[in-house]
């Protein structure tokens, strides 16, 4: 790319107002052709709207934007592609039914002959070179449901430098990818800045930031919280930037009082892997860490313990009683929980309120005769807010009102009421900001200091090895082995990963 | 009351005013007492679909239904000789069966809400034609059931016993959705599934639950509707029944995607579609418009409540930006 083609790209004084919040207050952002920008904030600080006003989804109330040093009084989505802006969202959205090449140039397909049909072959030949440049080992004919989440982000890149981009925008790429996938698309992001393409990147793995980040910007509150150079780019200053105070102490296991075995699984198959025996025991006090590769079975473990799917063989155990297979209520009954891996689909009811949604499993422990005590209901519901420092100041009002890291800690608060023996938590942190992830790990430690089994599902290795007493790592639907505290490196646990 | 249910009342009374003024006769003893006996019967099968509605689901086979046990109760009766506390629950326990085919297709076989009851409307039209060999089910001449009369068509100081059954079964409903755990369940099943099994909630008994009420409050009106009539030809009686009880949970703010709505507002959809029936009567417009009448104050009703909703965020959007400017002089900016 010549150097006039590369952007130069400016907000000015952006305000965006929602009906219940101020989103954005006079931020200022700029980024030019060929530089990295890392875009920080925990969440609800305005990084997503940001990104919308950027891609012209969203008209900002106040501010003004400016393009190679013209100002685009209303930038609409088609004028924000003409200018080489793109996008890759979080949340991919592939068309399963389609092949690679066919999402790639959604919208855009070739067409040859009278009639207009789609012409695949020509389709495939202009999409392949992309794919190479990015290293993919997948093909244009392959059909999207077949590809990985890594490739899916690869495609969904694909797809943005089919449209001749001179600024894209990732957002939270790396949020599913394994170390590895990781890696691989840092050097993808490295060789896009070495063509001239700015990059705006957004992410809370501040370790990914450091590493491939030119220059970062912090939001907090919707507000510029300030920026940082080259030679200013650590772990600390950036927490500092998002929160505004320092962490302290932001990993600390439990005080190791271990008690009783609480669960015990023997011979557990699930219907994922079938022909793989899972024996894991969780003692009272103490947090353990299932590590793994995506799709290393933990996810079918943690439904298979909470009775989502019916167990394909083997038995669980909650201090030393079976636990009926495949239903939840019972699996309740036995005193497992489960904050689940997906809060959106599997752990919140979005347009209920916060009491609604915290109360919903316990909603018999007050109830008489079946009828709901409403007034118990919202005492119960703000003691938990305020026992987990819920940032809301309704208690009816809907959850999607919330920020991420509220809404988790509103699916943490649901199994409270019910004081679980074994809480088994599906990526607990995922996707949320600094400041609640300290709190989810607050309240795992006080769960296990106050007599509970819990069980932890990461990918995030650095949680894994700050915050478990033991570390179990599981590789293709088995226990490929336990570490106990002091063998805890990122190290031994990929080398049990992989194998 | 919700914001919703008010605006709709607001709606029914202006349009009863509107049709006092035009003719006065609406609010006869007589025309209020037959719209009220309507109401009732109406009123009865629509809060059954309301209870299906909120978990995301339909039925479909409303109008079918009340057919097909329309004709066995009177067929019971009138040719078997079996009395009709039996014949009643003959029906009732009919109507269990139904509800309870209906949710475990839906829940075990997993097969959709539409296509289970589309073939219900289909089947039980079709055995109700079979079963009276396509004639009319009606009691023989001089038939005297004095009790039976009574109870179903019968009037306590002036007021029909269908507007009773009505009243009570609206207000067994009201508690039953809004206030009790059950109820819960059911606006989170149609919520959303998937994070109501996560909380431990066993989605299935739910929703079979749910389609069980429904048929069995349907039964009950299909006692009402035959001693209504009299007699039943089946292939004409109970016809669309099942959308007027969508029309009128619609028109209370129950959505179709399920998780929301409330029972005052069935109680008022109900009175609002028969008071527009009766309007179409009372004006003078050609009966044939009736339909036409309906839809087109549905689709009015809809839009002007999903505008009031737009403009409301809107307003709540200029508040918070004029608190802003009043606040932040000043704003923190980076570095």
């Amino acid at each position: 790319m010549s150097a006039a083609d590369r952007i130069s790209l400016d907000l000015v004084g952006i305000t965006k107002v929602y009906p219940s919040a101020v989103a954005l207050n006079r931020v200022s952002l700029g980024i030019r052709g060929g530089e990295v920008v890392g875009l920080i904030g925990e969440n609800g600080a305005g990084k997503s709207t940001l990104m919308k006003v950027l891609g012209g989804a969203i008209a900002p109330d106040e501010g003004e934007i400016v393009i190679d040093g013209r100002s685009v009084p209303h930038l609409t989505p088609a004028a924000a592609l003409a200018h080489g802006i793109a996008f890759v969202h979080q949340e991919l959205n592939p068309f399963a039914n389609l092949d690679v090449a066919g999402n790639v140039l959604l919208g855009r397909e070739i067409r040859r002959g009278p009639f207009g049909f789609i012409d695949q072959a020509e389709m495939a030949r202009r999409v392949r070179p992309l794919l190479d440049m990015l290293g993919a080992r997948f093909q244009p004919t392959t059909p999207a449901s077949r590809l990985s989440l890594a490739d899916q982000q690869l495609m969904e890149i694909a797809k943005a430098l089919s449209t001749n981009v001179r600024l894209l925008i990732l957002d939270e790429p790396t949020s599913s990818l394994t170390l590895s996938e990781t890696q691989r698309l840092l050097a993808v992001v490295r060789r896009l800045r070495a063509d001239g393409v700015a990059i705006l990147f957004i992410t809370h793995r501040l370790a990914e930031v450091e590493e491939v980040a030119d220059r970062v910007v912090g939001l907090r509150d919707g507000c510029n919280a300030g920026e940082l150079g080259k030679g200013g780019i650590n772990r600390d200053a950036m927490v500092r930037l998002m929160i505004g105070r320092d962490v302290a102490q932001f990993y600390t296991p439990p005080e190791t009082r271990l008690g009783e075995i609480v669960l015990r699984t023997r011979g557990l198959r699930t219907r994922a892997n079938p022909n793989t025996a899972v024996d894991l025991e969780v003692r009272s006090g103490e947090i353990v860490g299932l590590a793994g590769l995506v799709g290393a079975g933990r996810t079918e473990l943690a439904r298979a313990l909470f009775g989502i799917d019916p167990v394909h063989g083997g038995q669980v155990e909650i201090n030393g009683q079976p636990v009926p297979s495949g239903s939840v209520p019972a699996a309740i009954a036995a005193g497992i929980c489960l904050v689940p891996e997906d809060r959106k689909s599997e752990g919140l009811f979005l347009d209920f309120s916060l009491a609604q949604n915290v109360m919903m499993p316990s909603l018999a422990t007050i109830a008489t005769a079946g009828f709901v005590n409403r007034g118990a209901e919202l005492d119960r519901a703000g003691h938990f807010r305020s026992r987990l420092a819920i940032r809301a100041r309704q208690l009816d009002r809907p959850v999607s009102e919330l920020s991420g890291g509220n809404q988790q800690k509103v699916v943490l608060a649901k199994w409270l009421g019910l004081n679980p023996k074994l809480i088994i938590l599906d990526e607990p942190t995922r996707g949320i900001d600094v400041g609640a992830k300290a709190e989810v790990y607050r309240l795992m430690r006080d769960l296990a200091e106050g007599g509970a089994a819990v069980l932890m599902i990461s990918s995030d290795m650095e949680e894994v090895i700050g915050v478990s007493t033991r570390v179990a790592v599981m590789r293709r639907g088995a226990i490929a082995g336990v570490l106990s505290r002091k063998d805890l490196t990122e190290e031994t646990i990929l080398r049990l990963a992989v194998g | 009351m919700h914001k919703k249910d008010i605006g709709l009342a607001v709606l029914v009374l202006a349009v009863g005013a509107i049709v006092t003024l035009v003719n006065p006769r609406f609010i006869s003893p007589i025309n209020l007492a037959n719209t009220a006996n309507l109401i009732g019967l109406f009123g009865l099968f629509s809060i059954a679909e309301a209870f299906v509605i909120v978990t995301a689901g339909i039925e479909l086979s409303i109008g079918s239904v009340i057919a097909l046990l329309g004709v066995i109760f009177i067929d019971l009766i009138a040719s078997h000789g079996v009395p009709w506390p039996v014949a009643f629950a003959i029906v009732l326990t009919l109507s269990v069966v139904i509800g309870l085919l209906h949710g475990w297709l839906i829940t075990r076989l997993q097969l959709q809400p539409f296509v289970v009851t589309l073939c219900g409307l289909l089947i039980y039209r079709g055995i109700a034609r079979f079963y009276t060999r396509d004639g009319t089910a009606g009691f023989s001449f001089g038939t005297d059931l004095p009790m039976l009369e009574h109870l179903f068509v019968g009037r306590t100081a002036g007021v029909p016993h269908s507007v009773i059954a009505f009243a009570v079964f609206a207000t067994l409903a009201w508690f039953l959705l809004h206030r009790t755990v059950f109820g819960r369940h059911l606006l989170a099943v149609g919520k959303n599934e998937e994070a109501a099994r996560y909380s431990g909630i066993d989605t299935k008994r739910v929703i079979v639950t749910a389609y069980v009420l429904c048929t069995f409050l349907t039964g009950i009106s299909a006692v009402f509707f035959a001693m209504y009539t009299k007699s039943v030809q089946p292939s004409s009686h109970g016809n669309f029944y099942e959308l007027y009880a969508i029309a009128a949970a619609v028109l209370g703010g129950f959505s179709l995607r399920g998780g929301e709505g409330s029972i005052i507002g069935v109680v008022l959809g109900v009175v609002l579609l028969q008071v527009l029936q009766n309007l179409v009567n009372l004006l003078g417009i050609p009966s044939s418009l009736n339909f036409a009448v309906m839809g087109a104050v549905i689709l009015v009703g809809v839009i002007a409540d999903t505008q009031f909703h737009a403009y409301r965020q809107r307003r709540r959007q200029l508040t918070v930006r004029a608190a802003l400017a009043e606040t932040s002089e000043a704003p923190p900016v980076g570095l």
